[in-house]
């Protein structure tokens, strides 16, 4: 009898702990399979969750930003080794396509084609995408690279053991290996900046606002409501890589 | 000026197109290429010394021993071209440590370990076990204790220990086959799982990967297996050249149809890069891949090999084409890996253009360093094989 009693007790325990799971289980998946505007949502609701966008139609071309980004990060100033730089798209009559980005767009561009020769011509400027999917996070063998609980992509230096598995992965061409620290390097958003509540160095000098950064958790913020207003668009949406970096007029010659 | 920036002016002034600025400096030099090559001839030469054992191909017995030691002498140096490419090698055991469970590099470490520790290791332990008790009786001085230690103070050679330890060798090399694909494919998951680079992205990468490092273990086996009968003036038996050989034909045809599936599937799909990857093996890897890798590497022998299956006249002439193709088999694979190492980084991820690649001669990262890198494992060979040479192995009794 009392053997029953245990057995039956058992039997619902195993029951409820079996839904449970299986709650758990079917949660989690809908969860992941889940195609999310932004990628990943932070776990840590009380922080943002950062995104930007960079106006291609409000692009000069000055390269104040890949100027500023190289003072501001300690980045080399030979012209292999940019966390920010800007390319000049040249589309021309007969349908080919000059690109060219001398010094990252540091010194400024000189139009090289004839006038009567352009169809159109126009500046992307160019910077890590913070996938919230990176497959450069995905490839790093000891979890040096990851992602702060604000959605920045960064490095631990002291961690990184400089395979570049990471550099191969980045789709966008945006590592590199330090020179001098003999590590990977990459924007990481001027990270130091945002904890004091200040932009990241690139967007403070741009002169004519291209560069936006802001929270896309908060419906109510800048960045989302230009998002909501513009037709807006990710460098190789078919790599899946939950880029958070989002262009305003992006050209289809543009990668 | 920093030699490095001077070296980048360099190949910025050679490159083509439009590259990201980040590309100019190649991250994957020439020590990527050797590799994946050193541990391709190790799983091709395990597979190749396991066809003898678990499959029983009795013909190939004289090459059983040496295949195995083979694979151990590359095997030892397999990881020494990685860490010495890395640029915080003393930071290299953190991927042991503390691996990150999605990257596929991670796992390097533990399939390395299994594959030394577990399969090579303790394969070669048992089937030297009985020679080395009787060699630790038999010798002298120093010697005699070396092969003490060898044998573990395992020295109970009753027939019924002996048979134990040949039913734990055959266990191994029946695991140690997975484990061989395991190891060779995982090396062409790295590249095959790359989904930024469309040369390399592709989930054939580890099978090619893996035929061609079978075809390149055979081939090195078959070439070092000649050397050491005429080094040891005993004549190379032509049934065990035939064998080999008959086994590399089909390897190579398997591999080769798996290439061409790929570049067949690449040129029909001609997705976004396609451009640029035509531009790529048109251009910057003509010589490599069509030349090298096609046509020595590959039609040739396959051609010759086929040929020799009915040649039976002429032994000398016949012993001569083996070595000949045994070689060319080794180039080839080696540009195939230069082709998808070097090749893969060539081109800009803008698809717009192409940087360049110039190796130097001197340097960590130099032509040099990587024929040392070749070199030492038949340096390791030498001594193994006078450590635990093959052909002085006691017979067990049957």
């Amino acid at each position: 009898m009392g053997n029953e009693k245990v057995k039956s007790s058992r039997r619902k325990f195993i029951k409820s702990a079996a839904t449970l799971a299986g709650a758990a289980i079917g949660f989690s998946w809908l969860k992941s399979s889940q195609v999310l505007l932004y990628g990943a949502e932070p776990k840590d609701e009380t922080l943002p969750w950062y995104g930007i966008v960079i106006d291609i139609q409000k692009c000069i071309g000055c390269g104040n930003c890949a100027k500023a980004c190289k003072k501001e990060n300690d980045v080399p100033v030979e012209p292999f080794f940019f966390r920010t730089w800007v390319e000049q798209y040249t589309v021309k009559n007969d349908g080919s396509v000059d690109i060219v980005s001398p010094n990252g767009g540091i010194d400024g561009f000189k139009q090289t084609v004839p006038d009567e020769d352009i169809f159109k011509s126009f500046f992307v400027p160019k910077m890590c995408n913070h996938c919230s999917k990176s497959p450069c996070i995905q490839v790093c063998p000891v979890g040096a690279t990851y992602d702060s609980p604000e959605g920045v992509v960064l490095i631990d230096e002291k961690y990184c053991i400089g395979c570049r598995y990471c550099v191969q992965a980045c789709p966008y061409g945006c590592r590199f290996i330090h020179p001098v620290k003999k590590v990977a390097n990459k924007c990481t958003l001027c990270y130091h900046r945002l904890k004091k509540n200040l932009a990241p160095a690139c967007m403070e000098t741009c002169p004519t606002g291209a560069r936006m950064y802001g929270n896309l958790r908060d419906k109510n913020s800048d960045l989302v409501k230009f998002l909501k207003e513009h037709t807006t668009q990710v460098l190789r949406p078919n790599l899946n890589t939950g880029a958070k970096l989002y262009y305003n007029a992006l050209s289809s010659e543009v990668r | 000026m920093n030699p490095h920036y001077q070296h980048l002016y360099d190949i910025l002034a050679h490159s083509q197109g439009y590259i990201f600025p980040n590309e100019i400096d190649l991250q994957w030099g020439i020590l990527i290429v050797v590799y994946p090559f050193i541990t391709g001839l190790v799983a091709g030469a395990f597979i190749l010394a396991s066809l003898e054992r678990v499959f029983k191909v009795k013909i190939l017995k004289p090459t059983y021993q040496i295949a195995l030691l083979t694979a151990l002498s590359f095997l030892l140096v397999a990881t020494l071209p990685l860490i010495s490419h890395l640029s915080q090698p003393q930071r290299a055991y953190e991927i042991m440590i503390t691996p990150h469970s999605s990257s596929a590099m991670a796992i390097f470490g533990f399939v390395y370990l299994w594959y030394l520790m577990v399969v090579l290791l303790l394969e070669i332990w048992f089937d030297y076990r009985h020679s080395m008790v009787v060699w630790a009786n038999e010798k002298k001085g120093v010697m005699k204790y070396v092969y003490k230690i060898l044998t573990l103070g395992v020295n109970d050679i009753s027939p019924r220990t002996l048979k134990w330890d040949r039913k734990l060798g055959y266990i191994i090399t029946v695991v140690g086959i997975p484990s061989a694909f395991i190891l060779h494919g995982y090396v062409g998951f790295i590249f095959g799982s790359i989904k930024a680079n469309p040369w390399w992205s592709t989930p054939l990468m580890p099978i090619i990967f893996l035929f061609s490092a079978m075809v390149s273990g055979i081939s090195m086996v078959m070439l070092i297996y000649m050397v050491i009968s005429w080094f040891r003036k005993k004549a190379i038996e032509v049934n065990v050249l035939d064998s080999i050989g008959k086994f590399l034909f089909f390897v190579l045809i398997l591999d080769f149809t798996l290439e061409g599936l790929d570049q067949i599937q690449r040129i029909y799909e001609a997705e976004e890069s396609f451009e640029i990857i035509k531009l790529l093996v048109s251009s910057k890897l003509y010589l490599t891949l069509f030349v090298s890798q096609g046509l020595i590497g590959t039609i040739i022998p396959l051609i010759t090999l086929a040929f020799l299956q009915f040649y039976k006249h002429q032994i000398r002439l016949k012993k001569t084409i083996y070595f000949i193709i045994g070689l060319l088999v080794l180039v080839g694979v080696y540009s195939m890996r230069w082709n998808v190492v070097i090749g893969g980084q060539l081109f800009s991820k803008s698809f717009a253009g192409f940087t360049s690649f110039k190796v130097g001669l001197i340097g960590l990262d130099g032509t040099l360093m990587a024929a040392f890198w070749i070199i030492l494992p038949f340096g390791i060979l030498a001594f193994l094989l006078w450590l635990l040479p093959p052909w002085k192995m006691v017979e067990p009794e049957e």
